[in-house]
């Protein structure tokens, strides 16, 4: 579950971003529309705890950090936190499947080789698991990153524009696997986009 | 998964970077290592010939030729001297033994050296086989002539005239083996020894080819030696007391055909001609060594702005930047361990062929490949180099933003 409270932030004086609040339960799912320059990739920084807010709130699985330290919100986001970016990225001297077990390195977890395999079989990628990551299709990366933000089973799953770069099958595709594994681990799964093509595919949903 | 795994696929993931910044760290360690492996030999081989000899005297000429020919057997002598004045030196009372040694032949390049006994005891060499020879004509041979030459005990051989195994033949008169000295480590393993007498019987059969022999009469004893007259190339000295040194070589000098040399001053002058050399070499070294550091610095520095999204990421999914500068880290040092250890390798493989080049032209060999002491703090040298040139770009890790980063694609 996450939640978001008064939310603001402002990059200068002149460039102040004011965002709705947000309440995404376990195994809902949001999405959160709006035009390029709204704010989306710094609404989904936000509640990623990756940037600190100017005032408001973010809680995670109920708990709120605003009040915690530096160490202690890396520790939250690594754990109860998947992200998926608009491009997929990955270490790239490590191989497939040494990039998933990597987010279960980082956050101090054991490193879970089966959940690694199963979930590249449920992916559709399990052939690929011992190629270098820039030897993949960009529809392929893009379900690599998906296993990856779902290697520690969080809490919450972001998704910023995780459709953009694929044609509409892998949209399509993306979308549902998306959904359907957030749900099977009974997360929140937040989408942040401006690709029109979801609309039609999430109940809840926030304009920028 | 853990952090060498990620540095180590790092370094491969650009082999040629790292391939370079090894091979120069290797480079220059390596030169340093076998300039160290060389002087620590060298200096061994000519400190160990040295002990107890105080005074070598011989023939006028160069000092340094005559310490070269008679203590290290590497050039040739002289020229002679006659026995007689060589025995006036036991008189002195500072001197305490004097080991006449004569020279000229050589069998299968190694040198047959007629001296006393004093010369066996002095190198305190003992009989591995057989015994020391005590007639004329009778050889006891070092190890490894010994152990090159085949020759075993009983055996018969003619010497060659001159000291580089390419002069005519002593057909005639055939020297026999009768033992063979166990390894020393001096001069003495790649002699042959025998008795002064056996060099002039030896040549006192050859009158008629001693005309022949006259451009090389400095390594011989020519004219017609009667039983008085007998020449020896060149004398070892000890002294009882240091204050022989103060006086005896400046008599030698001023009132006998011969001169004196002292072996440690010739040896300290041939070590400060070829430091020059060596201070050249090791400045060179120095220097591809910090061309090493700045390859990897620079390797470093170029990987961390093509990585700066990877460690945005890295640091999303929970590492520390602690954690990232350690992999950095790892990364300048694991290249510097690399280099250290093929720059240790190439040393010793250049050492090898500097021995096989110096055991056919002297019969030295210089076979020691243990690790130097010195080396450890090359060691240590490297991993400063790895560790610096792998903190200086780790700053950026300190300055990054990871939001920013992230949102920039």
């Amino acid at each position: 579950m996450i939640t978001s409270h008064n939310l603001r932030f402002s990059y200068s004086p002149q460039k102040t971003f004011q965002f709705p609040d947000i309440n995404c339960g376990d195994k809902e799912t949001l999405l959160i529309l709006g035009q390029s320059g709204k704010g989306k990739t710094t609404l989904l920084h936000l509640l990623a705890l990756l940037l600190r807010p100017e005032s408001g709130e973010v809680s995670v699985g109920g708990r709120s950090i605003s009040h915690m330290e530096a160490e202690q919100i890396a520790l939250i986001r690594a754990k109860s936190i998947g992200i998926i970016y608009q491009r997929a990225h990955f270490v790239s001297a490590l191989s497939v499947i040494d990039n998933l077990l990597l987010s279960n390195f980082l956050a101090e977890k054991p490193q879970d080789r089966k959940k690694a395999i199963f979930l590249a079989n449920e992916l559709g990628f399990a052939e690929h698991l011992n190629k270098k990551t820039a030897q993949l299709s960009q529809g392929e990366q893009q379900r690599v990153s998906i296993a990856r933000a779902l290697m520690n089973e969080p809490n919450v799953i972001l998704a910023d524009e995780p459709t953009s770069n694929l044609d509409d099958i892998n949209c399509q595709r993306v979308i549902e696997l998306l959904k359907m594994q957030s749900a099977l681990i009974g997360a929140s799964l937040v989408v942040v986009t401006h690709d029109q093509r979801l609309k039609d595919e999430f109940s809840n949903q926030v304009i920028l | 998964m853990n952090l060498f795994k990620i540095s180590i696929a790092n370094i491969k993931e650009k082999k040629l970077n790292s391939f370079l910044s090894a091979l120069l760290l290797a480079l220059g360690i390596g030169m340093i290592s076998l300039l160290l492996l060389l002087n620590q030999q060298l200096d061994e081989q000519f400190r160990k010939n040295i002990k107890g000899i105080d005074m070598v005297v011989g023939a006028k000429g160069s000092p340094l030729q005559l310490i070269l020919s008679s203590i290290y057997q590497i050039d040739a002598p002289t020229g002679n001297v006659p026995l007689a004045e060589v025995d006036a030196l036991r008189k002195n009372p500072f001197v305490k033994t004097v080991i006449p040694l004569s020279m000229g032949d050589n069998y299968q390049g190694f040198r047959i050296l007629g001296t006393t006994p004093k010369y066996i005891e002095h190198y305190k060499v003992k009989v591995a086989e057989g015994h020391v020879y005590n007639a004329s004509m009778e050889v006891t041979l070092g190890s490894k002539v010994a152990r090159v030459s085949g020759l075993k005990i009983g055996d018969t051989f003619a010497s060659s005239h001159g000291l580089d195994g390419a002069g005519d033949v002593h057909g005639d008169r055939k020297y026999k083996v009768t033992g063979i000295f166990q390894p020393s480590g001096s001069v003495v393993d790649q002699l042959i020894l025998t008795r002064l007498s056996s060099i002039w019987d030896i040549h006192d059969h050859e009158k008629p080819t001693t005309e022949k022999h006259e451009d090389h009469a400095g390594e011989h004893a020519g004219g017609e030696p009667d039983e008085d007259g007998k020449d020896v190339t060149s004398a070892l000295i000890q002294f009882r007391n240091p204050m022989g040194l103060m006086t005896i070589p400046w008599q030698i000098n001023q009132n006998t055909s011969m001169q004196a040399a002292l072996p440690s001053i010739e040896i300290n002058r041939l070590f400060s001609l070829l430091g020059v050399g060596i201070e050249t070499l090791r400045a060179i070294a120095i220097i591809i060594i910090t061309i090493a550091g700045i390859s990897v610095f620079v390797s470093l520095y170029n990987s961390l702005k093509e990585r700066k999204y990877e460690m945005a990421l890295m640091l999303s999914l929970g590492a520390t930047r602690t954690f990232l500068f350690l992999m950095l880290l790892i990364e300048g040092l694991f290249l510097a361990v690399i280099g250290f250890l093929s720059g240790i390798i190439l040393s010793r493989v250049g050492l090898w062929f500097f021995s096989k080049a110096a055991e056919q032209d002297f019969h030295y060999t210089l076979g020691r490949f243990a690790l130097l002491p010195e080396e450890i703090y090359l060691l240590f040298a490297a991993l400063a180099v790895g560790a610096i040139a792998a903190a200086l770009p780790s700053a950026g890790i300190y300055r990054l933003n990871i939001s920013r980063t992230l949102a920039e694609e």
